[in-house]
């Protein structure tokens, strides 16, 4: 039980009719980095909302850091860390603001936020744009900024939901630098992502079709099992088939 | 005649404190698709707005289908086709009633153009009746260039449209527009993905409002400096720290399952010292190969250069 | 305009209704509010109206006193007491709330009703409840008004009695009578400015207006269709909001509906250009709602003068008030709905209401612009 960071079992979620996550089961080891990727609609965001304890799935088992989606939701919030494209950052607060306010939500007292801060800023070499606000930063330093304070209070398992959209080329690079050093520390990375070859950086990619996940596996066994070159192809051949392309 | 002419164009923000375009300076020839390659931030959307008459730039000159984007700026817009970067179509109108509206404010029909956007439309009319908020990313996509494509217009300007896209409606965007290619409509297309760029006739290389190449993707990559090699191991996240601390290395970076590897020159680029070095790391399973560059290499190249 | 721009001013304006009906909200504001605010105030109104105590004092106790009398005992609105009570008396029972008016027939009341052919009636009314008060005197005036009518069928003689009305405690009468026009003001300000404004900016925010903008469409048809819905929809909440008034609130329309339209239409339009003007420097629907809150309805409630005396304000905020084009707009369905006046009274307020408004249209085709920024 102590290595394993997520466990689902046949985890479920209807909307009504609609069967939004199809009977998934999959397993992500403590310290791993889980590629976990689809076609847009494919059931992605719903799967990765459950598992972040925001919504109850139908039917099924999951369990977070060793907590179950349906009883301890809150348990879950308070060991994992959380990145989105979209929402990282107050634009309008300085860096070190940012960083005060979410150590703060997650209990860590004054004397960690500001070792951990420190730390933080040192590592990312932003020492010197403590008091910068967010919004001036250019979006690469953002991105890595979000990701340091999502774990700064030292979760079990960091969500990435699509983290690099829009990156230059070298930022990408970098921030998958960041997630190796936090894969390094033991944090798990659950990543979602469009690049696909950043799901060959995956320890195991899963890849989601019309709710199922149909293909589970190490990049390389991925590639192997599909005859292919590349993870994009292997994408490409399971999403082609995909019958729900509107929702 | 060209579709685009950009001569210096320069535009900043918050009173000349930002600048996002920089003296930039293309041209897109007529019937040509044009790639408008960088990330977030380069200064893509910027030129779009200027090109499609929406913001005024500093200094400079443009042209759109032959129009001053100052002056003539009405004339432009009876004439070109746009796509800003984020979905722009309204979520409370369903699919049909999306493409009515725009057919009526371009003075024109579904049925008028329909051949035009036959192929597309196709794909999205099952789902006619349904709102627009309510469709995948990429069935607003197809909805979005549909709307866009509707009063054939002679350019069109698609700012950023694979983005948040998943890989198989990239490639289906793509396909749609090569057939719109041979109806002979230039198009300007902006993307951060670099594996899109090979597609376009010519792209330009964009970073920190600065154009930094203008060419065919294939002598975008030509134009890369000494050789490059692709190195896989058993262990690539230390691999990668190996191969940065050689003392031959100019630069290495992760690409998918391989470390793409350029040396500070050519007599560095002798693979049995570089296999011995690894070796003595402790690195198992190693693949050294040659390969040609790609646009996101040459990219890296030259950005590396910009940023110091 | 040609045929290919009504095509497309139609086919904006049917999207705006798209709009409008496909949100709960919007309707809700649009419909809900002008509704639920004239039958609060409506409640208000009707409340303790029938069979409302009053005292007679009759000094003349002749035939014209008791004929009125007897017409006031008939009507349901009161519960008559008789009783020859001094003007001390009169306060004192008007103070401790036991009667809500008092009747005063003076002396010699027929004898100079026939022989001068004119008398005299008073009437004194507890203001402090203006509704109730104005409410009473006006059917205490009626059944009067019903008594010389017989009277000069019977006689011939054109008999004038003239009811000499004191209000107590609250002379001004500032009360609900006062509020229909207020509420009249304040809801076409709300759908007029505030959901013009939102709907502008929301194109912004949703990124259609670049669309737009980049289309052939001409600026002054996106202004038209965005206009034209609330212009409609303002026009139906105002004939919802008179229907209502009349109907469910008793409250009659002295003078011409027309006018009181025409003048309702121009401040319609006064208030969509405050719309549009607000839209112009507002980048989110939440800052649009805002502004139009601070700079529209704020003042049109505390400086149009339904609510509090303008009369009674410090000098700079009087100032401030006379580029409120609500206060104009009360001032001129006041006059129409419950005086009953023509245009020759309110045609300075209106000339000061179209000057409002062509300043403001006309800033609006000077800032409107053709680019983002």
């Amino acid at each position: 039980m102590d290595n394993i960071a997520i466990k689902a079992d046949k985890l479920t979620k209807r909307f009504g009719d609609f069967v939004a996550v199809d009977a998934i089961t999959f397993d992500v080891k403590q310290g791993e980095i889980f590629g976990f990727v689809g076609a847009n609609g494919a059931g992605k965001t719903t799967a990765m909302r459950i598992l972040c304890g925001l919504s109850v799935p139908t039917s099924g088992t999951a369990t977070v850091a060793g907590f179950d989606v349906y009883k301890q939701a809150e348990e879950i919030k308070k060991n994992i860390g959380y990145m989105s494209q979209k929402f990282s950052l107050y634009e309008d607060l300085t860096v070190m603001e940012n960083i005060t306010f979410y150590a703060g939500i997650y209990g860590l007292s004054d004397k960690e936020i500001k070792d951990r801060g420190a730390e933080l800023l040192d590592r990312l070499g932003i020492t010197a744009e403590a008091k910068t606000f967010v919004g001036s930063l250019p979006l690469g330093w953002k991105q890595k900024l979000a990701f340091s304070v999502a774990v700064i209070h030292r979760p079990k398992i960091v969500f990435l939901d699509e983290p690099t959209g829009g990156v230059d080329p070298v930022t990408r690079r970098q921030f998958w630098d960041l997630i190796y050093e936090a894969s390094d520390r033991g944090i798990t990375a659950f990543v979602t992502t469009h690049y696909m070859d950043e799901a060959e950086y995956c320890g195991r990619v899963s890849v989601m079709v019309d709710g199922r996940i149909d293909a589970f596996d190490t990049p390389a066994n991925l590639k192997k099992q599909f005859s292919v070159n590349s993870m994009n192809e292997v994408f490409y051949q399971l999403a082609r088939g995909a019958k729900r392309k509107a929702d | 005649m060209s579709a685009i002419t950009l001569d210096n164009i320069t535009k900043t923000y918050n009173k000349g404190t930002v600048l996002a375009v920089d003296k930039a300076t293309f041209e897109v020839a007529e019937g040509e698709t044009f790639g408008l390659i960088g990330p977030d931030g380069a200064g893509k959307t910027s030129i779009f707005r200027v090109l499609t008459t929406l913001l005024l730039a500093e200094s400079g000159n443009a042209t759109v289908a032959g129009f001053d984007v100052v002056k003539e700026y009405a004339k432009i817009r009876d004439c070109i086709g746009y796509m800003p970067g984020r979905f722009s179509l309204y979520q409370d109108l369903t699919v049909e009633e999306n493409l009515n509206f725009f057919a009526t404010i371009f003075n024109t029909s579904i049925k008028e153009n329909y051949d035009l956007i036959k192929d597309i439309y196709v794909q999205i009319e099952p789902f006619k009746d349904r709102r627009a908020g309510k469709l995948s990313g990429g069935m607003k996509q197809k909805l979005a260039l549909c709307c866009a494509l509707i009063h054939k217009p002679r350019v069109l300007f698609l700012d950023e449209p694979t983005t948040g896209v998943d890989a198989v409606s990239r490639v289906e965007f793509w396909d749609m527009l090569k057939r719109l290619k041979h109806q002979g409509i230039s198009i300007l297309v902006s993307t951060p993905y670099m594996d899109e760029a090979a597609l376009c006739d010519k792209i330009a290389l964009i970073e920190g409002g600065k154009i930094l190449s203008i060419a065919s993707p294939a002598d975008t990559v030509k134009k890369y400096p000494g050789k490059l090699f692709a190195v896989k191991s058993a262990n690539m996240h230390k691999l990668l720290q190996d191969l940065r601390s050689y003392e031959g290395t100019y630069s290495c970076f992760t690409f998918g399952d391989a470390m793409h590897l350029s040396f500070k020159q050519d007599a560095d680029a002798d693979v049995s010292k570089l296999t011995a070095y690894l070796t003595a790391k402790g690195q198992t399973n190693l693949e050294i190969a040659e390969i040609t560059a790609g646009i996101e290499d040459y990219f890296i190249r030259i950005t590396e250069k910009l940023n110091g | 305009m040609n045929t290919a721009v009504l095509k497309q001013l139609f086919a904006f304006i049917q999207k705006e209704f798209y709009h409008v009906f496909r949100d709960r909200k919007t309707l809700l504001m649009l419909f809900g509010v002008p509704i639920a605010q004239v039958l609060l105030f409506g409640f208000v109104l009707s409340n303790e109206i029938k069979g409302s105590r009053i005292v007679v004092c009759d000094y003349a106790k002749d035939y014209g006193s008791q004929e009125i009398i007897r017409k006031i005992e008939a009507s349901k609105y009161f519960k008559v007491q008789k009783a020859a009570l001094t003007h001390d008396q009169i306060e004192a029972e008007l103070r401790s709330g036991n009667i809500k008016m008092a009747v005063i027939f003076p002396d010699h009341f027929y004898n100079d009703l026939s022989h001068l052919n004119k008398a005299q009636i008073q009437i004194i009314a507890d203001a402090s409840d203006p509704n109730t008060a104005t409410t009473l005197t006006s059917y205490l005036t009626s059944i009067i008004n019903d008594y010389q009518a017989e009277a000069l069928a019977q006689t011939n003689v054109s008999q004038t009695i003239v009811p000499q009305v004191k209000m107590l405690y609250n002379p001004e009468l500032l009360g609900a009578p006062n509020f229909v026009p207020g509420v009249m003001a304040l809801v076409l300000m709300l759908i007029c400015a505030m959901m013009t404004s939102i709907a502008i900016v929301k194109e912004k925010e949703m990124g259609t207006m670049e669309i737009l903008l980049v289309s052939p469409l001409k600026p002054y048809l996106v202004i038209l269709a965005k206009t034209i819905p609330y212009l409609l929809v303002s026009l139906l909440n105002l004939a919802a909001i008179l229907l209502m008034s009349v109907y469910l609130l008793d409250l009659a329309i002295k003078g011409s509906v027309l006018l009181l339209f025409l003048e309702s239409t121009l401040f319609i339009i006064s208030c969509l250009a405050l719309g549009l003007w607000i839209s112009v420097g507002a980048e989110s629907q939440m800052a649009a709602m805002m502004t139009s809150q601070m700079s529209l309805m704020l003042p049109t409630m505390m400086l149009t003068g339904f609510m509090f005396p303008i009369e009674n304000m410090p000098i700079w905020m009087q100032g401030i008030s006379y580029i409120v084009p609500s206060r104009y707009y009360y001032t001129i369905v006041k006059a129409i709905m419950l005086q009953g006046l023509g245009f020759s009274a309110i045609w300075r307020e209106t000339l000061v209401l179209a000057f409002i408004t062509f300043v403001l249209i006309v800033v609006n085709i000077r800032k409107f612009k053709i680019r983002l920024a």
